[in-house]
Order: C-alpha cells, then sequence, then structure tokens
C-alpha cells in the first residue's frame, strides 16, 4: 500500500520497467528468469516463502529486502518468542492456535502440497539467501522507496543515511 | 583550578583536571553516540558505544568512564571505532526483541537513532529470540524487558537522585535482567515512590507509563540533570 502513495512517480516507474512477477500487480504465478530488481516484503515463515526466496535470488541480479518484516522478521518474528531462541516455534503456534483455543473440531491443519508446512522460527530474509540493498520501515515511506529506486533504475546502488532513510518502525 | 591539555581528533583541548573524555571529546565540539551514558549520573560504561581509541593504549576505552589526563592524544573515529560502533548496535538488536513497529517509544528512541547514527540498515547477527516478560505489576508503569538494552540508567536514576533504590541488575550474561526490589513484581516493592524517573530516563521502550500506545512515549531524558544541578547549587533552598 505504502508503494501506491509514490502516487505520479508510478506513471514515471511504468515507463521505466517491466513488472513480471508480483503478488498484486500481476497475475503470473511462475516467478521467471533474468529478472533485474526484486523487491521482497515479509518475513520468511513458512516452506513456500523460503523455495519462493531461493527461486529469487538464483533469478535476480539486485535483491531488495523491503520493510521491517523483510529486514528483522518484526511482527511475524514474534512467533519465534512463544519458544527459547525461536526454537519450534511452528508447533507451539499451531497448538495454541488450533488446538488450545479451538471452540470445535481441534485439529492442526495437514494439507500437504496445499497448505505451506511453517518453519521452526520466523527469520528475515537476509538469514535465508544473500541480499544487496535494505530498505526499513514499517512501511517504507513513499519518499524512502522512491530515493531507493530512482538511482537503481540509473543503474547505481542507493546510499541510505539518516533518520529519513533509515529507521525501522 | 586546574587544566589539562589533550588532542580530540588532532584538535587541542583544554578541560579542567577531573574531567572525563566524553566531556572532553563533547568540548572538542565531537558529538559521540552513547546509550548508558546520562549527564547527572555517574558513568558505567556499559554500552560501548563512546569506545574512543587512546595512543599508546592497545584496548579500546570507553570515553564516559575514562578520565582525561594530560598530553592524551584521542581518536574518536576511525575504521575500526566505527565498525565496533555498528556491531554494538546490531548486537543490541539481535539480542532482544526490539519490534519498532509497535513500541511506545518507536520515534522517540535512542537506540532506534543510533541505529541511525551508525548507519544499520540491518543486523548481520542472528537474532536470539528471547522468551521475556512484561512486569504490569506496577499501578502507573510497566517494565517490558523484551525492550531493555541493560543501560542501567533506570537503576542509577533512582538511587542516585529520587535515592530509592528499587532497580538492580539480577543473573548473568543472557539471563541479565533489571529486578524491583528483591526480585519482586514492581507493584510490589515498598520503596517505589511512583516518582517516574525511571520512565523519563529510560532511553527505549522498556519503561513507560501504563497509558501509553505504540509511538507515544514523551520521556524526559534531561530531568535526571536538573534534578542533579538544581540539588549542587542549592536552588531549592529557603532563604
Amino acid at each position: 500500500m505504502s508503494f501506491l502513495d509514490l502516487d505520479e512517480f508510478l506513471f514515471d516507474l511504468a515507463e521505466q520497467v517491466e513488472i513480471v512477477f508480483s503478488p498484486v500487480a500481476s497475475d503470473i504465478k511462475t516467478y521467471p528468469e533474468g529478472v533485474d530488481l526484486c523487491l521482497v516484503e515479509g518475513a520468511v515463515a513458512n516452506a513456500d516463502n523460503l523455495e519462493l526466496a531461493l527461486q529469487v535470488r538464483r533469478r535476480t541480479a539486485v535483491v531488495v529486502s523491503f520493510g521491517d518484516c523483510a529486514v528483522t522478521a518484526n511482527v511475524p518474528g514474534l512467533r519465534n518468542l512463544i519458544t527459547p531462541g525461536g526454537r519450534d516455534s511452528a508447533m507451539a503456534a499451531l497448538q495454541r492456535s488450533y488446538l488450545e483455543l479451538a471452540d470445535s473440531q481441534a485439529q492442526i491443519p495437514v494439507a500437504p502440497g496445499v497448505v505451506p508446512e511453517l518453519l521452526p522460527r520466523v527469520l528475515p530474509l537476509h538469514e535465508v539467501i544473500p541480499v544487496d540493498v535494505y530498505l526499513p520501515g514499517c512501511p517504507p515511506s513513499a519518499a524512502r522507496i522512491r530515493a531507493c529506486l530512482e538511482p537503481m533504475l540509473r543503474g547505481e546502488r542507493p546510499r541510505l543515511e539518516g533518520p529519513e532513510m533509515l529507521r525501522f518502525g | 583550578m586546574s587544566v589539562i591539555t589533550l588532542s580530540i581528533d588532532g584538535q587541542p583541548v583544554a578541560v579542567p583536571a577531573g574531567s572525563s573524555l566524553l566531556q572532553a571529546v563533547r568540548a572538542a565540539g565531537i558529538r559521540l553516540p552513547t546509550l548508558c551514558h546520562l549527564d547527572g549520573l555517574s558513568p558505567v560504561g556499559a554500552c560501548r558505544l563512546c569506545l574512543v581509541q587512546v595512543e599508546g593504549v592497545s584496548r579500546l576505552l570507553p570515553a564516559c568512564a575514562s578520565e582525561a589526563s594530560e598530553g592524551l592524544q584521542v581518536q574518536t573515529d576511525t575504521p575500526e571505532l566505527r565498525e565496533y560502533r555498528r556491531m554494538a548496535v546490531e548486537l543490541f538488536f539481535a539480542e532482544g526483541n526490539h519490534e519498532c513497529a509497535y513500541c511506545v517509544a518507536n520515534g522517540d528512541c535512542e537506540l532506534q537513532d543510533v541505529a541511525v547514527t551508525v548507519g544499520m540498515d540491518h543486523s548481520r547477527f542472528p537474532y536470539r529470540w528471547p522468551n521475556r516478560s512484561v512486569d504490569a505489576s506496577h499501578p502507573l508503569f510497566s517494565l517490558d524487558h523484551n525492550r531493555c538494552i541493560l543501560c542501567t540508567r533506570c537503576v542509577r536514576v533512582c538511587d542516585e537522585i529520587e535515592a530509592a533504590h528499587v532497580w538492580d541488575v539480577a543473573e548473568r550474561g543472557a539471563h541479565c535482567r533489571i529486578i524491583a526490589g528483591l526480585d519482586q513484581p514492581w507493584g510490589e516493592v515498598d520503596a517505589c515512590t511512583h516518582c517516574g524517573k525511571c520512565v523519563d530516563v529510560c532511553p527505549t521502550g522498556a519503561l513507560f507509563h501504563k497509558a501509553d500506545g505504540t509511538a507515544e512515549k514523551h520521556p524526559d531524558r534531561e530531568r535526571a540533570q536538573h534534578l542533579r544541578r538544581a540539588r549542587d547549587q542549592h536552588e531549592w533552598q529557603h532563604r
């Protein structure tokens, strides 16, 4: 949603880029080869997230860790607090939500291939794949996103400095 | 008053004898990041952010807890110091649970401020995700151990300014934490005067007013300094 706050800059952006994969802006299900830039948001919480992250890294020149959830694991990472050090927090979370708090028909959902399995710990993106650029913020403001994108459109790496560009939260 | 002269980043500085290196650095107009240090409270050198290099001394020294002496050659901004400072801040984030997005101190947090100062855009260290508790037993305030960086400002302000000594540090290493009274729920400690000085000087969202929601904390970090000065200069004495 913060990305949409870029307003008229989105028109400039649309002229310079082709969106080849996006959960909201395109209906393509397979991550293509030879991608120049990918903004990855969200923490890595389940097997599908992990698989896509690895695929993104293999097929992308520049990977941006986009927003606090990707950079720090942030709110999704709170699941890790249930168990010491986050170990096996998946089973603890499932048990709490689907068994202990169930009103009726208590059962943990198991549907291999349909419901992705939770990873034991929720991880920030860079603990799973090498990341090229970090864009913190919850969410990063439109100004910050633009300041990050503009140098990259010119083929340069952005240098994010100061409270306007770096602050978490 | 005797004066000593020393060199900070090649710049000669004169300070009163007994000054700390931090005071000398500030007298030279250089800003060093600090977290555990607070004017008005005794120095402890806990956060290691104000580390400096002194010529002829092999280890790095915390400027707040080191005394300035005649002829010292001090460096405050070398690549090595910058690297260690950033590392220290990354470790602060990695060892606790700092979800800034919904912290009471979001936007008014000294830990966030130093992260920006040292240019930290992510932590290179894996997060520890410790299982820490929240103490909401006090009628006015709460303590969230998830946010605490063990700077001990609360411990010192309560002991040195309020003279109630409610706070202490218990355990060691990864289990180290702030405790109230004899490791009691804060609300059950009779010695607490409900003055809120600890809340005012906390650099993060660890100590906060119960009514505060996300990004609502407005601490008064100069309060300890004002009280110390008023006391030292007898500003409250009846004439």
